[in-house]
């Protein structure tokens, strides 16, 4: 991905971020993201019915990297099994820490592929991750 | 003003945020360095000559504190690790006592961490009740609002003189007028007045006041609590151990020392006391009316600039102090902040602390710039240029 790219996608999900606003039913489970490193505050809530994530949203303020990034995430993360989005995680966590991942797998997480390279930006990519590990944690 | 004597100003660096630490002089480095190089020894051991020149040293910046706020007798001098140590000092070691059920403490809504937290343990503790003064349209506290809000159990109003985000002065001796009649005590925050004008704790006729080192030019990990004796000779230590008992024996009898070292148990920062004598001799050298009248001349040239940016949203800037908190239309605070980063100009991002203010202001994060005397119409002027090209905002930090 260029960096043209890359801005674009990640600015798109930013200004019309896919799945924002919360529904708060009952079958949803719901984490904050609780960072203490920086100011954002998003919400997100998941609905998994036999392992799989049936639903998924989120809810909050924060910056353009943590949004987008968790629009993304989302997105991709709905419809697949438990253990997929954890070996999903895996690959993005080690994209973020400069570590080997899989490129396939990932896709559009790829346009965060430079954030190591300001390493005061690294939690707000993995925003959306720390939370979703908080409601996976008892799947 | 005096930039030459700021060694890090040296790095093409525009530093903007005072408000949560100042940059610090060479002379306060030398000051600790000398300690350090020289004389290094415990206090209060006074048995050989380094240890008797570090006690003397040590103690010769009680006298220097207490002349700079002006208060009546160097015992009223704690020094304490900062200024959230000293508050908790005052609440826990004075309060705690003095405040039972149904009595009443008054606050603001816009408050330091530091100046709410420890009021409400201490109403979990003592079941008191915590009132917010109301602000007006400016988020500026009136005293109008303040005589509103007193009850016949009103106890204490603890107030920051100056606000970190709204950065409203506030009318000390008249407040202090106000609750004295009432037979209130006013504990004050000068954390963000203390470095930037003259402070007077007989005119001001103050009870209680606390501050923190680092952000009037002097380390870290040292701040004072003032009180007025007939206060502190009723406070009680919160922390016990070395240098602040007279005596102990096995069967748990212990006498401790009188005010102020009864407070400042274990070995206390002497390096930083003695950088905190040199900030405060380096501040008198310039002079506190000085560096007001700078600041606010600054103040009202960046507020005159800022507001002919149709993107730039003020929210404070009818207030006397250095402190703007603004956001850029549509742009999250944080990644304003981070653009700005990327032309070296240090501004905060968030709620700086004073996380109810956001019920005030309606708005949950800003940008704040917190302006001291070491800043430029120059460097205003590349922060002006810098948010009146931000257009192309994320193009930079993307």
């Amino acid at each position: 991905m260029d960096s043209e790219l890359k801005r674009e996608v990640i600015l798109d999900n930013y200004n019309n971020p896919y799945h924002k606003g919360l529904k708060n039913e009952k079958d949803y489970k719901k984490a904050n993201t609780n960072n203490e490193s920086c100011i954002d505050d998003i919400d997100i809530e998941l609905k998994i019915e036999n392992g799989i994530i049936k639903d998924a949203n989120f809810d909050g303020e924060a910056c353009a990297i943590s949004t987008s990034a968790t629009s993304i995430f989302l997105r991709k993360i709905i419809g697949k099994s438990v253990n997929e989005v954890k070996k999903l995680i895996e690959n993005y966590e080690n994209l973020i820490n400069e570590k080997e991942y899989d490129e396939e797998l990932l896709g559009e997480l790829m346009a965060y592929d430079t954030i190591y390279m300001q390493p005061n930006r690294k939690h707000c990519a993995l925003l959306p991750v720390d939370t979703i590990k908080k409601i996976l944690k008892e799947e | 003003m005096h930039r030459e004597d700021f060694p890090i100003l040296k790095n093409d660096l525009i530093y903007f945020d005072n408000g949560a630490t100042t940059l610090k002089p060479k002379c306060v480095i030398e000051a600790m360095n000398d300690y350090y190089y020289n004389y290094g020894a415990n206090i209060h051991r006074g048995d050989y000559k380094i240890s008797h020149k570090a006690s003397e040293e040590y103690e010769l910046v009680r006298d220097k504190v207490k002349e700079f706020i002006n208060a009546r007798n160097a015992k009223e001098i704690v020094f304490t690790s900062g200024a959230t140590d000293a508050l908790n000092k005052i609440v826990f070691g004075f309060m705690k006592d003095y405040l039972h059920e149904s009595d009443e403490v008054l606050i603001t809504k816009s408050e330091h961490a530091s100046n709410v937290l420890p009021w409400f343990e201490l109403k979990k503790l003592n079941n008191i009740k915590i009132n917010y003064i109301p602000l007006n349209e400016n988020h500026e506290l009136t005293l109008e609002n303040l005589e509103k809000s007193i009850t016949k159990n009103t106890k204490v109003i603890s107030i920051a003189s100056v606000t970190n985000v709204v950065g409203d002065v506030r009318d000390i001796a008249s407040i202090s007028k106000i609750a004295h009649q009432h037979n209130i005590i006013l504990v004050v925050d000068g954390s963000q007045s203390v470095p930037h004008m003259k402070t007077d704790v007989i005119k001001d006729d103050i009870d209680f006041l606390i501050f923190a080192g680092h952000k009037m030019l002097g380390p870290t990990g040292v701040g004072v609590l003032y009180a007025k004796e007939e206060y502190l000779e009723k406070t009680y230590p919160i922390e016990f151990g070395g240098g602040m008992n007279q005596y102990f024996e096995e069967t748990g009898e212990v006498e401790y020392k009188s005010i102020p070292t009864r407070f400042e148990a274990g070995t206390p920062p002497i390096a930083e006391v003695i950088g905190l004598g040199a900030a405060i001799d380096y501040l008198q050298s310039i002079g506190m009316d000085n560096i007001n009248k700078y600041e606010q001349e600054l103040k009202k040239y960046l507020v005159s600039k800022l507001e002919k940016n149709k993107k730039v949203i003020l929210y404070n800037k009818s207030s006397e102090s250095g402190i703007l908190a603004f956001n850029l239309e549509g742009i999250f605070s944080q990644d304003t902040a981070i653009y700005l980063d990327h032309y070296n100009i240090c501004v905060r991002a968030g709620n700086h602390c004073a996380k109810i203010l956001k019920n005030e202001i309606n708005i949950k994060n800003t940008c704040r710039i917190s302006l001291y005397f070491y800043n430029t119409k120059e460097e205003i002027d590349k922060l002006v240029e810098v948010l009146e090209n931000s257009d192309d905002l994320f193009k930079v930090i993307l």
